[in-house]
């Protein structure tokens, strides 16, 4: 890692937010697993921190923070430092403390209650999904100088991945009944990294269900080794794709 | 040392330089004034390439520097205001720097001593007045002995004491030979500095004198009172 | 051992019996099978050596016992119905029968029994045949200890492990079948019982069961067949104890229930099926003391279903406990544990004070629209299923177990 990015991990970790976003993961996450007697309650708990929590901290701290460093960026700017370096070493700082905040505070347990293979997934799956959202929110706010209109673009992108999406899905679902619209459906899911993220997860978690019917196509496309790559490679797209953007947009910016 | 050839930016549909063509060279001290909105500060920011402009190029030591990040080794920058991360100390910024430079250039600390910051090394930058952050920035600027010093209204904000500190110090770095850019709206303060002086305003350049040029083509002794002799006349064409 | 045992058993009671023994080897008095069955008469016994026999098909029309020593193999080179089996009080024992022929019009298999009484076929080895063991207009046969292997790919390729048709007081105990069409058919089959046999990965039913009324299966093991196991068309049945586990895949289910009636249902293992029951048209059954664990679906039940009774059961990390394609409530639940309640004891009687609602919203939309599937476990549905709970509108608001257990039952 370079230097610019150690040093803001070591300011983020600093960082007050970071420390009660880790303590209620951790907190949560503990307490789910010791009071119920079989872990996959615990994990279904943890599957709506994973898909609801964790994206919302991510993207609205990440834009925050990347707002917050305006100064900083200047400061850096001065120096003879290639912008693009400033831009990355931001965009791993704030994954690497956010991971690291996620780790500890949902990972330690999962991997201490749960470490089957529906616990391995989620580990993987919140670790994609906070990156993801770190890479969402270098999108919102470099579309916009000012803040709150940054932030307000990042929440609204949270709100639409994680609760509206799946509102049109299920229209769509209720419009199209009578099409065979299974395999359309899959590929629509891909769209959305919060969706593609659970379907990964209900693979392992709900494994009989997922072998009826509908589950079956699911299983075929996601299930296997090549569908599991497909699905990792999109969340990977769905990193790269905002932050290249940003990036682009970034080394052009005026400050 | 500094080229610049047909200058524009514009923000939006805003044009805040227009074809600016300027020459900097070695040894000059240089006073960047004009009224508030003028450019100024979007010039040097172009010239340290915060700015990317919409047209014309900048040339540093004979090389663009588009798409080229090295040359701003050789370059100290004051900001207007300076701004920190707000969870850092004095100390570890100055660290921060010091270890993103590695450079081999003896550093130079004079400025660190005098403003006294070995005292307050671990105030965090969000505590710091107004004033103190400027010495921060100050010490920063000339902290690798830059040939060339971009100083943006240096001494808005500090005290009479430590902007005399400062001034002593523009001038003992301009006795080497180095080029230094400042902008101030305190003209009074830059008699004892400046060799030369590019005015603009609206964008333009409306003149690129030596002080010597201005004070016998105008006739009057200080800085500021040529220049308001200036702009009295131009009102009145 | 056992086969030892036998051979000796069998042998001390020809004796008795004033029979002789014919034995059949390489340097015994007969070199075939066939030679030695035109010599028998009734209640002799054939003792067949070490070996392999490649007869096209013996029919065994005398009551005589044959028995292999050693695993002599009767092959049928793929082309021949091996034993046909045509008289009263027959015993096949102790072979390694393979490569039945294969014809879809008369059914060959590997030991045939045409209307035949008292018949036992028992430690036999049957490997890649067409049918394995099968039984028309038979009583009181015995089919026991049988290891039952074929390879089938496709249904129409393979007949069955066990397949029993017309036949009255049947035991089938103790066989393990895998890789036929069905493991274990049924058809027209009374007062019969089929007991610690062992069913897995056959392409079609680990069980078929229709029209065979007055049955009992029991402790049986019914794994990872193509789609469980089928009963159908049938009264007066009792499945007590047995294992159904990862029966999996569209249409597939642990046990499929079609137009049944009277029948009980108890002590059984659900685990990790499809659909753990699926109930159509079914009446008057009792479901009580199951465990479901882990099933997509615990039970679904149709709404052609009445008067069934789902009582102490418990219901354990399913992704639905129950569903139903219907608004119409005819069946009772009752005293059940469910790990989704999440009711409060207060009188600590371990009953619930409030009564649980086993049927989600989810579970209805899915029934009737199954890519919604696709949306599970998303906030949105989570928080439609909440509301639905607190305030149910669309789900029958009779479909409710007013005695949920606050822990499982110990079973």
């Amino acid at each position: 890692m370079n230097r610019i990015g150690k040093f803001i991990v070591l300011d983020i970790l600093k960082n007050k937010i970071v420390l009660v976003y880790t303590l209620i993961l951790a907190i949560l996450s503990w307490s789910v697993f010791s009071l119920e007697d079989n872990s996959t309650k615990g994990l279904l708990t943890l599957l709506n921190v994973i898909l609801l929590t964790v994206p919302l901290v991510s993207v609205i701290f990440s834009t925050i923070y990347i707002y917050n460093s305006s100064e900083f960026i200047e400061l850096l700017l001065s120096q003879p430092i290639r912008r693009s370096k400033i831009w990355f070493s931001l965009f791993f700082g704030l994954s690497i403390s956010l991971l690291l905040a996620f780790f500890i505070g949902a990972g330690i347990p999962i991997l201490f209650y749960a470490p089957s293979d529906v616990g391995i997934m989620m580990l993987l799956v919140g670790i994609f999904i906070t990156v993801v959202f770190v890479a969402i929110a270098f999108l919102s706010s470099i579309a916009t100088r000012d803040k709150a209109k940054g932030i307000g673009i990042a929440i609204l992108l949270w709100m639409f991945f994680a609760l509206l999406f799946d509102g049109v899905v299920l229209f769509l679902i209720f419009q199209f009944a009578d099409y065979p619209i299974e395999k359309i459906m899959v590929g629509i899911t891909a769209l959305n990294p919060i969706d593609l993220a659970r379907i990964l997860i209900l693979l392992h978690l709900d494994v009989s269900a997922m072998m009826g019917y509908t589950g079956a196509i699911f299983k075929n496309f996601f299930g296997n080794q090549v569908g599991i790559i497909a699905a990792f490679t999109i969340l990977l797209l769905w990193v790269a794709v905002p932050f290249l953007i940003s990036l682009r947009k970034f080394r052009k910016k005026d400050l | 040392m500094i080229e610049i050839n047909n200058l524009s930016k514009n923000f939006a549909r805003l044009k805040v330089l227009n074809n600016v063509s300027l020459s900097c060279n070695q040894g000059e001290c240089i006073a960047l004034i004009g009224p508030n909105g003028c450019g100024k500060t979007t010039l040097i920011k172009s010239i340290l390439g915060m700015v990317i402009p919409t047209e014309g190029t900048i040339k540093f030591k004979d090389t663009f520097i588009t798409n080229n990040f090295e040359y701003r080794n050789h370059i100290g920058y004051m900001p207007q205001i300076g701004r920190y991360p707000d969870n850092m100390s004095i100390g570890q910024i100055l660290d921060m720097i010091k270890e993103l430079r590695k450079s081999d250039i003896p550093i130079d600390e004079d400025l660190f001593h005098q403003f006294k910051l070995k005292d307050i090394l671990n105030k965090k930058m969000r505590t710091l007045s107004g004033g103190t952050t400027q010495k921060v920035s100050a010490t920063l600027a000339f902290l690798f002995n830059p040939d060339v010093l971009i100083l943006d209204e240096p001494t808005a904000g500090l005290d009479p004491l430590a902007s005399e500190i400062l001034k002593e110090k523009i001038i003992a770095e301009k006795k080497k030979g180095k080029l230094i850019l400042i902008t101030s709206h305190l003209l009074s303060e830059l008699d004892d500095l400046v060799t030369q002086i590019i005015f603009m305003q609206d964008g333009n350049v409306q003149f690129h004198k030596t002080v010597d040029e201005l004070k016998s083509s105008t006739g009057e002794e200080k800085i500021s009172k040529a220049i308001a002799h200036i702009l009295k006349n131009n009102t009145h064409e | 051992m056992k086969v030892k045992f036998l051979t000796f058993f069998f042998l001390i009671l020809s004796q008795f019996a004033h029979s002789k023994v014919l034995e059949v080897g390489q340097n015994k008095s007969f070199k075939k099978i066939k030679d030695a069955l035109a010599q028998a008469i009734n209640g002799d016994t054939i003792l067949i050596h070490q070996g392999i026999y490649k007869e096209g098909n013996i029919i065994v029309d005398k009551e005589v016992t044959l028995i292999g020593k050693n695993w002599p193999i009767l092959d049928g080179q793929k082309k021949y119905e091996i034993l046909s089996i045509k008289s009263n009080n027959t015993v096949i024992t102790g072979f390694r029968v393979e490569n039945s022929g294969y014809a879809t019009l008369d059914d060959p298999g590997a030991i045939k029994v045409y209307e035949a009484n008292h018949v036992t076929v028992c430690d036999n080895i049957l490997d890649d045949n067409f049918f394995g063991i099968y039984l028309q207009y038979c009583k009181n046969t015995v089919v026991k200890n049988n290891r039952i292997k074929a390879y089938g790919v496709e249904e129409q390729q393979i007949g069955n492990g066990i397949h029993c048709w017309k036949s009255d007081s049947l035991q089938i105990i103790g066989n393990r079948i895998s890789g036929h069409r069905d493991g274990i058919y049924f058809e027209f089959v009374t007062n019969s019982v089929i007991w610690r046999n062992i069913s897995t990965k056959n392409i079609r039913y680990g069980l078929h069961f229709m029209f065979s009324n007055n049955d009992a299966y029991i402790t049986n093991v019914f794994k990872n067949n193509g789609a469980g196991v089928a009963v159908m068309f049938t009264k007066n049945v009792t499945m007590i104890n047995n294992t159904f586990e990862e029966n999996w895949g569209d249409a597939s289910y642990g046990l499929f229930l079609k137009e049944i009636s009277d029948s009980y249902i108890f002590g059984n293992t659900f685990i990790r099926n499809t659909s753990g029951i699926h109930m159509e048209g079914t009446s008057r059954i009792k479901v009580e003391k199951n465990v479901f664990e882990s099933n997509g679906w615990g039970m679904k039940i149709q709404a052609s279903c009445m008067e069934n009774e789902v009582v102490t059961n418990n219901f354990i990390a399913n992704t639905f406990d129950i569903s139903t394609n219907g608004s119409l409530v005819l069946n009772t639940f009752n005293g059940n544990y469910w790990d989704k309640y999440d009711g409060y004891d207060l009188d600590r009687n371990h009953i619930g004070d409030v009564p649980y609602h086993p049927l989600s919203l989810f579970s209805v939309i899915v029934e009737n629209n199954p890519p919604a599937m696709l949306l599970f476990r998303s906030f949105m549905v989570t928080l439609l299923d909440k509301s639905e709970k607190m305030i149910p509108s669309l789900t029958p608001d009779n479909f409710i177990d007013n005695t949920p257990l606050m822990h499982s039952v110990d079973l």
